[in-house]
């Protein structure tokens, strides 16, 4: 493979590549490698049926190594393409089952273990952000250029003006996925008419969110895409230099982005004078060390030049003042994503899915107690309900589910009762939640509320930089209040203060991650007061009585003896007893006769 | 700061320096900072942490003031100045292992090595810690020893894990 010098070596390459690729009659089996995959085993079982394949001499199959399907909860995850025949998804494949499969495919068998065919596992999913992830190769380029890979940058090096690429942006509606919801359009033109001999375009890959993964799966899963809609949006605002912001957690991300960026400049389609157009755009990789404030863009900036990760107020907004003085782009991971596809088929096109105010669709992290665990992309306007049931089948335990949190510990949980919402930015926002970067934690009826609360604010106060003191002191004040409450010590006003502090914590806080840190307990505060409520209340030391419904025979004489008449039961048929009004005094204990009074 | 135990290796000190002057960047204060954390990371990959010495070497090498470096150690969670044990234990304190009962393995662990989360044992074969999110939402709840990952980890499983390590 030689270097692309023009835009017709480019093409001419492209064109060949689709004449080799048709007419072919290939199976493909599709092996999940990401982390989660590699984690459950999936190593083992693409050389199990890479082996399998060899020696049935199956010469018209190839096995291919891919990112993430978003079926975590069946990983490793093997797909099979094959001529005529729907895809079908097989789950839960370990060596032994990789050789079966093999075995089968080569005998025209049914696949066993078969979760589903044509790709129904999915839902009613809609897959843009993550329409590459797991079907292609990502360590091989050829696969994503047989995509329509870097036909939108060079389409728009080109035939389109810079301000062009950003109207098309703008016409999308895209609004940034990593959770603030800025129009990424916008975005881009501030940082266009900010004058300056350099600018910088840096991908925001620190994905601190604790239970989001989306951005791994991309990154993993699709590196090139990262690459050329950074190069797109280097083109839009006029920069030559980019950086790749990414956890120190997530090395095969950074491994795969490494391979990524070498192949693209050894073909030309990155680094200097990118296919003969004169436009040229390099990234480096910066790693993170470990700090979630670093996920607010100006912290991230301070990070990259190497210092400590504070914020700063804002304005100057990056685009006039980022890195190093700058005029700095920031766009986090799935944003970008979403680029590459729109400026292939038009802003238009992705407008119409989703909302009127938030157009596209969402790639959301399904966890918790949740049957299908996994990642799932839904237009936006999507209900809850359709997400949590539709999609992720319920709970494992089959109980009801109680809430779901979304947002992480920025944002709030929704309860069962408005799960018919349609899910985008400002419904979230209503509801006392956010989008966050797309984290959605099912919860069952064990869960207790106010220990979710004191959940996220740990994870804040361990993750507050310090600099101002509203989120410094005001968010340890608050996780004391619910320690004290969780403890059974909390004080009469103590719930009125823990809402006053929340409220002060969000108007003064320096950046988003203080003015966000109380919407944990303030959300649960609004739906599920009670609980709070309970807390309030002494610890229980007595136990309580109860009437065993089999065995009561209706005597009545329990209600008779009762001194504070709590038991209540018409003659011949069972009791019960009012545990508000109970002083545990064991007289209806001591009388029964028909040992149907238990002391539990 | 805990005892230094051991001296430092001076093989390793050579490794940095060759790191930091493989690395380009120039004279100015700007570039010397810019490449201060890729700096942090090669020097903890070597040393397994960052001890005052090493702190110091980093330092002097990119012509930073040591309370500058010292700053930026102690700000993010990934660098420790403190010795760890041969094996890291590490919990991840992500929202889907809590909800699935993270905090019951961690005290099982706790219990079994008798140490807290945050400390070394004393044959220095085990240090307990903490992890942000990795991400395995599916494996909930994760626990890592060293590079592997453990999902669907149960109290029950604990002693059978620390026994792989103690052989």
């Amino acid at each position: 493979m030689t270097r692309f010098a023009t835009r017709e070596d480019f093409t001419a390459y492209t064109e060949a590549l689709a004449k080799a690729g048709s007419g072919k009659e290939r199976t493909r089996i599709l092996v999940g490698m990401s982390t989660c995959g590699i984690a459950s085993g999936a190593e083992a079982a693409y050389e199990a049926i890479g082996a399998a394949v060899a020696e049935a001499g199956l010469d018209n199959v190839e096995v291919v190594k891919t990112g993430c399907v978003g079926l975590c909860h069946a990983e490793p995850t093997v797909e099979v393409e094959r001529p005529g025949k729907p895809l079908a998804t097989v789950g839960k494949v370990d060596a032994e089952r990789g050789r079966q499969l093999v075995a089968d495919l080569a005998a025209g068998r049914e696949l066993d273990g078969c979760l589903c065919t044509g790709g129904e596992v999915y839902g009613n999913q809609v897959r843009i952000a993550l329409r590459n992830c797991g079907r292609i190769n990502p360590e091989n380029l050829d696969d994503y250029l047989g995509n329509g890979g870097y036909q939108a940058l060079a389409r728009a090096l080109f035939e389109q003006k810079p301000e062009d690429v950003i109207a098309v942006v703008k016409e999308s509606g895209l609004r940034g996925r990593g959770g603030g919801g800025f129009p990424t359009g916008l975005k881009w033109e501030f940082a266009r008419k900010s004058q300056a001999d350099t600018k910088y375009i840096v991908c925001n890959a620190d994905e601190g969110d604790p239970g989001a993964f989306m951005d791994r799966s991309i990154l993993e899963g699709d590196p090139h895409v990262i690459l050329e809609s950074m190069a797109l949006a280097g083109y839009a605002i006029g920069a030559a230099n980019g950086f790749i912001y990414v956890r120190a957690e997530y090395p095969l991300a950074v491994k795969r982005l490494t391979l990524a960026i070498d192949q693209a400049k050894a073909k030309g389609l990155f680094g200097q004078n990118i296919l003969g157009s004169g436009f040229s755009f390099d990234v480096s990789i910066k790693y993170g060390a470990g700090a979630f404030v670093c996920g607010e863009e100006t912290s991230l900036i301070h990070s990259i030049e190497g210092k400590r990760g504070e914020p700063t107020v804002k304005p100057p907004f990056p685009a006039e003042s980022g890195l190093w003085g700058k005029p700095t782009n920031v766009n986090n991971v799935e944003t970008l994503a979403n680029i590459v596809p729109i400026l292939q088929k038009g802003g238009a096109w992705f407008r119409a899915i989703g909302t009127e105010s938030s157009p596209g669709t969402k790639v959301f992290a399904l966890a918790g107690d949740v049957k299908n665990v996994g990642l799932v992309e839904v237009p936006m306007g999507t209900t809850v309900r359709e997400i949590v049931y539709g999609i992720g089948g319920g709970t494992p335990s089959g109980k009801p589910v109680k809430a779901v949190q979304t947002g992480g510990p920025s944002g709030g949980c929704i309860p069962a009762e408005k799960f018919e919402t349609p899910v985008d930015y400002d419904t979230l926002t209503a509801l006392g939640s956010i989008m966050g970067s797309g984290g959605m934690i099912v919860m069952d009826q064990d869960t207790s509320m106010v220990e979710i609360a004191r959940f996220y604010l740990q994870f804040t106060c361990d993750e507050s930089c310090g600099k101002c003191t509203p989120c410094r002191v005001g968010n340890k004040r608050l996780l004391e209040i619910l320690d004290r409450l969780l403890q059974g010590e909390a004080k009469a006003d103590d719930l009125t203060t823990l809402k006053e502090l929340s409220l002060v914590i969000k108007d003064t806080s320096l950046c988003g991650l203080g003015q966000t840190a109380p919407n944990p307990v303030l959300s649960t505060l609004q739906w599920y007061h009670g609980e709070y409520e309970q807390c309030l209340r002494p610890k229980k030391t007595v136990k309580d009585y109860r009437i065993v419904e089999e065995k009561c025979v209706g005597c009545t004489a329990c209600a008779r003896i009762c001194p504070v008449k709590c038991i209540d039961g018409v003659v011949k048929k069972p009791h019960v007893i009012d545990q508000d009004k109970c002083v545990h005094c064991g007289a209806c204990f001591s009388t029964c006769k028909f040992d149907a009074i238990v002391c539990e | 700061m805990a005892e230094q135990v051991e001296t430092l290796p001076a093989a390793g000190f050579a490794e940095l320096e060759a790191f930091i002057g493989g690395l380009s960047f120039e004279a100015d204060l700007e570039s010397r900072r810019g490449v201060l954390i890729d700096t942090l990371h090669k020097a903890q990959e070597i040393f397994g942490y960052l001890p005052e010495e090493v702190q110091k070497t980093v330092a002097e090498k990119l012509g930073l003031h040591l309370s500058e470096v010292y700053g930026v150690v102690s700000f993010y969670h990934y660098f420790t100045t403190e010795i760890r044990g041969a094996n890291k234990v590490n919990f991840c304190m992500g929202t889907a292992c809590f909800v699935r009962g993270a905090e019951k393995v961690v005290a099982q662990f706790e219990e079994e090595l008798g140490i807290k989360v945050g400390e070394t044992t004393a044959d220095g074969l085990f240090t307990l810690g903490t992890l942000r999110c990795v991400g395995a939402c599916s494996l909930a709840p994760v626990v890592m020893v060293n590079e592997r990952t453990y999902g669907h980890v149960t109290p029950e499983q604990v002693s059978r894990i620390v026994a792989e390590y103690r052989k």
